[in-house]
């Protein structure tokens, strides 16, 4: 019983995703395929949350649909309303998309069917915080406090970059 | 103690007793559902008539009087009108976008607002993660609004939206801070255990001048994040007209303007939940008599008499200072709050560390 909702559950997600995949990169309007874009991204966190990965999935709406997407948004909103909206694209540019995507689905239709996936390992409580938290900041094996502090000398040298340019003389 | 876990394990049993397990479960999600947006809307005309009310006093007027005793009546009236309302549609507009952008805005406010405490056991969220659940689910409500602005094909709109993108992005800074202020001296991030550390001590007491700043801090940001004055930058009607809003009518404005209310509600009721304790009631050492007494209040009404206060601390600065400039909202934020909001981090991990908590 639990087995078949959670089925109807993933496959409303997979669906809402590929739909909105789809959308995103045949529509011609730049601020619409950031939206559809967005609900790729809340079906992913919507997969995370059905795993009961609720960091992830939080994460995963903080980071991307509360701050990369608006990001988007805000440059195609600076660069200004028809200069950027896809007007012309070439044969052979579909082609080399169509090419692009085809080997990607080949490579994830491989490595789904050569992994063997631990059914039985699956966690139905999900991470406690404080694992997640020790696991970021920890220095042992499987640890990603060198991750972390690469990730913020990254972070600060945009933060550097972006005062740089948009100081005045 | 009172539990609403009774009442919901019971009701959860009967269902469980003449459904299928599957049935009962996807029935108790329309349940929870709908008493959510039941809950959700009932909340927000109570808000809009106290704004009235409340502004109403400040301007030293009665505010609405005609429909119903004490004008009681009046947004439901309201309501309606905006109900049978037509809604039209822009010339030259990305009609798409025009019309998802609203439901955008009300679907973030909803999310948050299921994460609210409002009695033991009277929660639709409760992620081990709650807090930053709360953060995410409020940070896209923004994009509603800058697409909003931008499907409009109006400049008022677009500049109304822009703002809006700035301030609320920049004042979530704030708010993160505020927050992880309280995390930090409670431990976890789970809304229900937050509550539960309360009920000996409202944090606000237990963590004394840095949890006072945190408090401080976050209404300001809150008042921000909710765009309401002086921060009101977004819809100042002066100079936008209606700010992202202007060219939404019926129902799609309906939404903007409860997800507005709502977000007040979620403002103050988070802070009551992080500070004040949020159902947990008010406790004296040593007084036991007092504490008795206090227990019989319930839960309930101890969240919402508490957040209606945040409400009406939030409405009086709201009714009574003048609307700010774009660029000293921006310089509030980036150079006032923020490093206070760092230093009192610090103070706080401090505190903590050295156990200067009570």
């Amino acid at each position: 019983m639990e087995f078949s909702t959670n089925l109807l559950i993933f496959s409303g997600l997979a669906l809402l995703m590929m739909a909105a995949a789809f959308a995103a990169v045949t529509t011609s309007r730049i601020m619409r395929a950031v939206t559809y874009l967005l609900f790729v991204l809340f079906g992913t966190a919507g997969l995370y949350f059905m795993l009961h990965y609720t960091f992830l999935g939080a994460v995963q709406i903080i980071v991307y649909a509360g701050g990369i997407v608006v990001l988007f948004i805000f440059a195609a909103l600076l660069i200004g309303k028809g200069t950027i909206d896809v007007t012309h694209t070439s044969n052979r540019r579909y082609l080399a998309g169509l090419l692009a995507s085809l080997s990607g689905m080949a490579l994830a239709l491989y490595l789904i069917n050569s992994t063997d996936f631990f059914a039985d390992k699956f966690s139905t409580v999900g991470v406690p915080m404080k694992s997640v938290g020790l696991a970021l900041m920890g220095t042992a094996k499987h640890n990603y406090v060198l991750t972390f502090e690469v990730l913020s000398i990254l972070l600060l040298a945009c933060m550097v970059g972006a005062i740089m340019i948009a100081r005045k003389k | 103690m009172f539990s609403f876990n009774n009442i919901t394990t019971a009701i959860d049993e009967f269902l469980n007793s003449v459904l299928p397990a599957q049935g009962a479960l996807i029935v108790e999600c329309v349940l929870v559902a709908l008493c959510a947006v039941l809950a959700y809307v009932t909340l927000a005309i109570v808000m809009i008539f106290m704004e009235r009310k409340v502004c109403a006093a400040f301007q030293c007027r009665l505010g609405p009087m005609r429909v119903g005793y004490w004008g009681l009546l009046q947004v439901f009236a309201d309501v309606f009108k905006m109900l049978i309302k037509e809604i039209i549609s822009i010339n030259r507009s990305d009609r798409v976008l025009y019309n998802l952008a609203p439901y955008l805005v009300v679907m973030s406010s909803v999310l948050t607002f299921s994460c609210l405490p409002f009695a033991s056991g009277l929660q639709v969220l409760d992620f081990n993660i709650g807090v930053f659940f709360i953060m995410a689910a409020s940070s896209f409500g923004v994009l509603g609004i800058l697409l909003a602005g931008w499907s409009s094909n109006n400049k008022y709109s677009m500049i109304g939206a822009v703002r809006s993108g700035a301030q609320m992005i920049s004042y979530e800074l704030s708010i993160g801070l505020c927050i992880l202020v309280v995390v930090i001296l409670s431990g976890t991030m789970q809304i229900s255990e937050l509550v539960d550390m309360q009920r000996s001590g409202w944090f606000i007491f237990r963590g004394h001048i840095p949890a006072f700043i945190a408090f401080i801090i976050y209404l300001i940001a809150g008042n921000a994040e909710t765009n309401r004055a002086p921060f009101d930058l977004p819809e100042a009607e002066s100079e936008l007209t209606a700010g992202f809003h202007t060219e939404y009518s019926g129902m799609h404005f309906g939404f903007f303007y409860v997800a507005e209310f709502m977000n007040l509600f979620i403002v103050a009721g988070i802070a009551s939940t992080l500070f004040l304790g949020g159902w947990a009631p008010l406790y004296i050492t040593g007084l036991d008599a007092f504490n008795n007494i206090m227990d019989y209040i319930p839960g309930i009404v101890w969240f919402l008499g508490k957040t209606f206060f945040v409400i009406w601390l939030l409405m009086w600065v709201r009714w009574t200072f003048p609307r700010m400039r774009i660029d000293h909202v921006v310089s509030l934020e980036w150079k006032y709050l923020i490093p206070i909001g760092l230093v009192n981090l610090l103070i706080m991990t401090l505190c903590v560390v050295m156990g200067w908590t009570f």
